[in-house]
């Protein structure tokens, strides 16, 4: 209740979000954060445009960033040991992280939603088994469950996707259900109940909206992590199959060599961590912003 | 000619926030003697939090003082160092706080957080430190001191550890106490135990007192001097007895009007509400700040300029009003527009609670419980709970926190289901008959009105599809436009402009939310409707207009009101039957009349006697309990009301339940007590002599 008591009728609601997300202008750490994140947005959808040269396209081997070849172009970042464009990589690579990432964290705060939901609204022996499968698989060491997911089903985006799901859904689901435990009290779900609305309508509709603003931060936070796991999942050899640019598997390949042409490991390196980073901070700036009254 | 503890001078405090400086407190002005206790009351948001932060120099981050000056003993707060601060607070300047629990460290026994006061202020040893604080643990009347210094804070009940603040507060023998809203979050009766304490801390003590509250009875039984704050400025300030009986301020007036006294009545004398609602600090009317809501407006001449404080006579410390037309108004001849509402006499039958009882089984999952076998036990919410309710009647439930009233309301929603005993609405046995298992139409002819504005609509979904949503759900329309259209025709019910259905709860004002809340209740045209406190929330002007809508309403669709409330001066204006509930068992019950007048229950009695009332020409006994609510797990055996019981008999009250007795039909009191003993008792309220009937506010000619 501050400065909205008495408004006239508003505009649409597509135009109320776009104010409401046009807050993080207030805090410079998360317009830092946004900035990097649309810069590698950019960066990913025109690839096809931006790219000097196509990423699988072999040229001269080991160049350093800045070797102009005549007829070619330059080659702003250097080449790889394979001749290939880093910059066009970085690219293209880009593509398949920003897909990734944020498919697999939906994927995982999908079903960490269901089962945060559930075991909150539920409690009783719903609550009990969740959590409890939920304790054990967060009991596993992250990496070992990653890997012994890809060995198994072999490397694949769908079943990076699933992995990311299954690994992650659990802590999901229990900041979920540690916002529901808070919620269901409320005299609105009491109304609910009262006029005997269903669990399914009362979860999603009366509790799960009011839940969005710590998931909304948590989610951003959490892209960033799963980048991150992607990076890893190719340094170990289990990301995207090869040829296909993978910032991970160009960190990866090169890393012998990373002594005498740091530029092949740096730059993806530096990629990740920038993209990293643009999310963290993103998620702090929402944080900021929305602490603010 | 003395020092004052603390004199303010044309104090103006603002905070800064996105949309710029927002003017808390305007022009400020208050000067307190030793000993002296004053008030300051007000709704929220009016800036008296504020000024008791800036005594302590401590408005944080976003807040600072504008201009003016705070003197304690002679010194400037305003130009003090950091260090000279510290010093201050805690030692000369203390503060109690409006929550205990939260003002205590719940890690640390409270001894040791006592003994921290003058360890750290004076720089005694420990033993001496807890010595000091057991002799202060006597004096705030906490029985058992050397128990409590060992306990931790969760130990021990509220009412305990708000006399450990308050003990805590006066430790360094500060001269100068804030009290802010220090008994809000207590239970009456146990309020009523802390009001008095804080009434002499004067005279025991010796320390001035600033005290903070909402509740105008409150501030009459505490304080010497009154400040009536509205929206940033003082508007009336001067001793009890003039502002009291000689009120000038038409907001002052209005407040007076607004809350229930004792010569309140629906009928004859309805409450009066104060239009409109309170203006946002940025958005403040030009002139005065009560101009939009006051009656007496004169346009050109209250809008003109700011208004300043009159001074009414050339004493040292007058009455002083902030309204250019206190002259002029002649407050015998006002008549403020009221609705008198026409007497519903009941009707049929509509509820019927016979021997309802609901136990909540507590399962004890430790090892020694589960080697004896007694594993299982039992927390006895309902004990044989029997009443009726009729057509378009109010029928309040009034008790304590923890006497069983919302574990009623739950099972008489089909939230719970009863242990036993039956519940007939409307000719449906519903006792058994969980939420689910009802039909739409009986879930729709019995509705509930929550406590809570802030939490009773969905932050997430405007106002207009949460209502539509009930119309839907009781299937009373299918057609969108139909629907849309009762959305409309309910939001003209509760006086609320149509186009608040595209609004969203956090665009309202609690007590535009309470009616949106109301609206959604009576949507499927119930029967009955549950109000579980639906006013105690909301602002003091809010509430009246509140409560008469509810009447109204109820009126128009003829009603059964079942009104669960703490508050026995709102229940006397509002309900024709009371039932009075003490740990799950029903005490008294009957008319209203009968409940209010002798004989009564002796924890009638105490209720009654624990209301502040703000009605000078009305005098009452004074009956302070002892202890606190035993816990529902173990009710002894006999009367649940013995261990507090000021009129106890003897052991007959421990082990026997008490029987029932009947002065007037339909008037039942459970209590060992002789009824001819109970007739005696004189009652809690009485007119002084020199009143004139109840006639509140009093003019003075």
């Amino acid at each position: 209740m501050t400065d909205n008591a008495v408004r006239p009728a508003r505009p649409s609601r597509l135009m109320q979000y776009l104010r409401r997300a046009a807050l993080i202008r207030e805090s410079w750490i998360g317009s830092i954060g946004l900035g990097i994140i649309v810069f590698w947005v950019a960066m990913a959808l025109l690839a096809p445009l931006l790219a000097p040269f196509p990423p699988n396209a072999q040229y001269v081997p080991f160049m350093a960033p800045g070797f102009e070849m005549p007829q070619t172009g330059i080659f702003w970042l250097g080449t790889d040991h394979l001749g290939r464009d880093i910059l066009s990589r970085l690219m293209w690579g880009a593509r398949t992280v920003l897909f990734y990432a944020p498919l697999a964290t939906v994927c995982a705060y999908a079903v960490g939603i269901v089962m945060g939901l559930a075991a909150g609204y539920k409690r009783g022996w719903v609550d009990d088994l969740l959590s409890r499968v939920a304790d054990l698989i967060l009991s596993f060491p992250i990496l070992v469950l990653y890997v012994v997911i890809i060995t198994t089903f072999g490397a694949s985006g769908v079943n990076i996707v699933l992995a990311v799901t299954f690994a992650s859904a659990p802590g999901i689901m229990r900041i979920v259900r540690g916002l529901v435990l808070d919620l269901r009290n409320r005299d609105y779900v009491a109304a609910a109940q009262t006029r005997g609305e269903s669990s399914l309508y009362i979860m999603f509709i009366e509790i799960l909206p009011n839940a969005r603003g710590p998931l909304i931060v948590d989610a951003c936070l959490r892209v960033g992590y799963v980048i991150i796991t992607i990076g890893v999942l190719g340094f170990l050899g289990l990301g995207l199959p090869p040829p296909d640019p993978d910032w991970g598997s160009m960190v990866n390949e090169t890393r012998g060599m990373a002594m005498t042409f740091p530029h092949m490991t740096i730059f993806p390196c530096i990629a990740i961590s920038s993209l990293v980073l643009g999310f963290n901070l993103l998620a702090d700036g929402l944080r900021e912003v929305s602490l603010r009254d | 000619m003395t020092v004052p503890i603390l004199e303010i001078k044309d104090l103006c405090l603002s905070y800064f926030t996105r949309a710029g400086e927002i003017p808390a407190v305007v022009d400020f002005n208050l000067t307190l003697n030793e000993g002296e206790t004053a008030g300051l009351v007000g709704e929220s948001g009016c800036g008296k939090s504020t000024v008791a932060l800036a005594i302590m120099n401590y408005l944080g981050d976003n807040g600072g003082i504008v201009g003016g000056s705070i003197k304690f003993k002679g010194r400037d707060i305003v130009t003090m160092s950091t260090e000279e601060l510290r010093r201050l607070r805690g030692a000369d300047i203390a503060m109690v706080y409006q929550e205990p629990m939260a003002a205590l460290n719940p890690s640390m026994t409270i001894g040791r957080q006592l003994a921290e006061v003058p360890i750290c202020h004076e720089g005694v040893d420990m033993a001496t430190a807890l010595k000091r604080a057991e002799e202060l643990l006597d004096a705030v009347r906490l029985p058992d001191a050397k128990r409590i210094l060992a306990a931790y804070p969760h130990q021990i009940s509220g009412g305990q550890q708000q006399r450990v603040v308050i003990a805590m507060a006066l430790l360094s023998k500060p001269s100068l106490l804030l009290l802010d809203e220090p008994t809000t979050a207590l239970d009456v009766t146990v309020e009523a135990g802390i009001v008095e304490l804080i009434a002499d801390l004067g005279r025991d003590f010796g320390t001035s007192n600033l005290y903070i509250s909402h509740n105008l009875g409150l501030i009459r039984e505490t304080c010497d001097r009154v400040f009536v704050m509205y929206s940033g400025e003082v508007v009336e300030e001067g001793s009890i007895d003039e502002v009291f009986q000689a009120t000038r301020h038409p907001y002052t007036t209005g407040l007076f009007s607004a809350i229930p006294m004792p010569g309140s009545d629906k009928y004859d004398r309805p409450l009066v509400p104060i239009r409109g609602q309170l203006p946002l600090p940025h958005k403040r009317p030009p002139g005065c700040n009560f101009g939009p809501r006051c009656d007496h407006f004169v346009e050109g001449r209250c809008d003109a300029r700011r208004i300043p404080l009159d001074r009414l006579s050339g004493a040292a410390r007058p009455h002083a009003v902030r309204c250019i037309r206190w002259e002029e108004i002649d407050w015998a001849e006002y008549q403020p527009t009221q609705e008198v509402i026409e007497p519903m006499p009941p009707g049929e039958r509509v509820l019927r609670v016979e021997a309802m009882q609901k136990y909540y089984e507590v399962t004890d999952r430790s090892l020694i419980a589960v080697l004896r076998g007694r594993n299982v036990r039992y927390v006895k919410a309902n004990e044989s709970l029997s009443f009726d309710a009729r057509r378009q009647q109010t029928v309040a439930i009034v008790g304590e926190s923890g006497c069983g009233k919302s574990t009623f309301a739950k099972v008489l929603m089909g939230l719970e289901t009863a242990t036993e005993g039956r519940i007939r609405f409307n000719g449906d046995e519903i006792a058994d008959l969980p939420v689910e298992q009802r039909s739409a139409e009986q879930i729709g002819s019995l509705q509930m009105v929550f406590q809570n504005p802030n939490e009773t609509l969905n932050p997430s979904h405007t106002i207009g599809s949460q209502i539509a949503r009930v119309i839907k759900k009781f299937g009373i329309e299918k057609d969108p436009k139909k629907i849309e259209e009762r959305v409309f025709k309910l939001l003209d019910t509760v006086k609320l402009p149509r186009d608040f259905a595209r609004r969203r709860p956090r665009q309202l004002s609690g007590g535009q939310k309470q009616r949106v809340g109301i609206a959604r209740a009576f949507a499927g045209n119930p029967a009955m409707v549950i109000a579980d406190e639906p006013v105690s929330a909301l602002d003091v002007s809010v509430q009246a207009a509140v409560t008469q809508l509810l009447m109204e309403i109820q009126r128009d669709h003829g009603t059964t009101l079942l009104f669960i409330s703490h508050d026995l001066s709102v229940v006397r204006y509002l309900a024709d039957r009371i039932v009075v509930m003490y740990l799950g068992q029903i005490m008294e019950q009957g008319t209203t009349d009968e409940v209010f007048s002798p004989p009564y229950h002796p924890y009638t009695e105490a209720l009654l006697s624990a209301v502040p009332i703000a009605d000078t020409s009305f005098e009452k006994r004074r009956i302070v309990l002892e202890g606190d609510l035993p816990s529902a797990l173990d009710t002894p055996a006999g009367c649940p009301f013995a261990s507090r019981c000021p009129r106890k008999l003897g052991d007959i009250c421990d082990t026997t339940p008490p029987p029932i007795v009947e002065p007037a039909p339909g008037h039942r009191i459970a209590c060992h007590i002789p009824l001819a003993e109970l007739q005696a008792v004189p009652p809690v309220f009485s007119q002084k002599d020199d009143g004139d009937g109840g006639d509140a506010p009093v003019v003075a000619a």
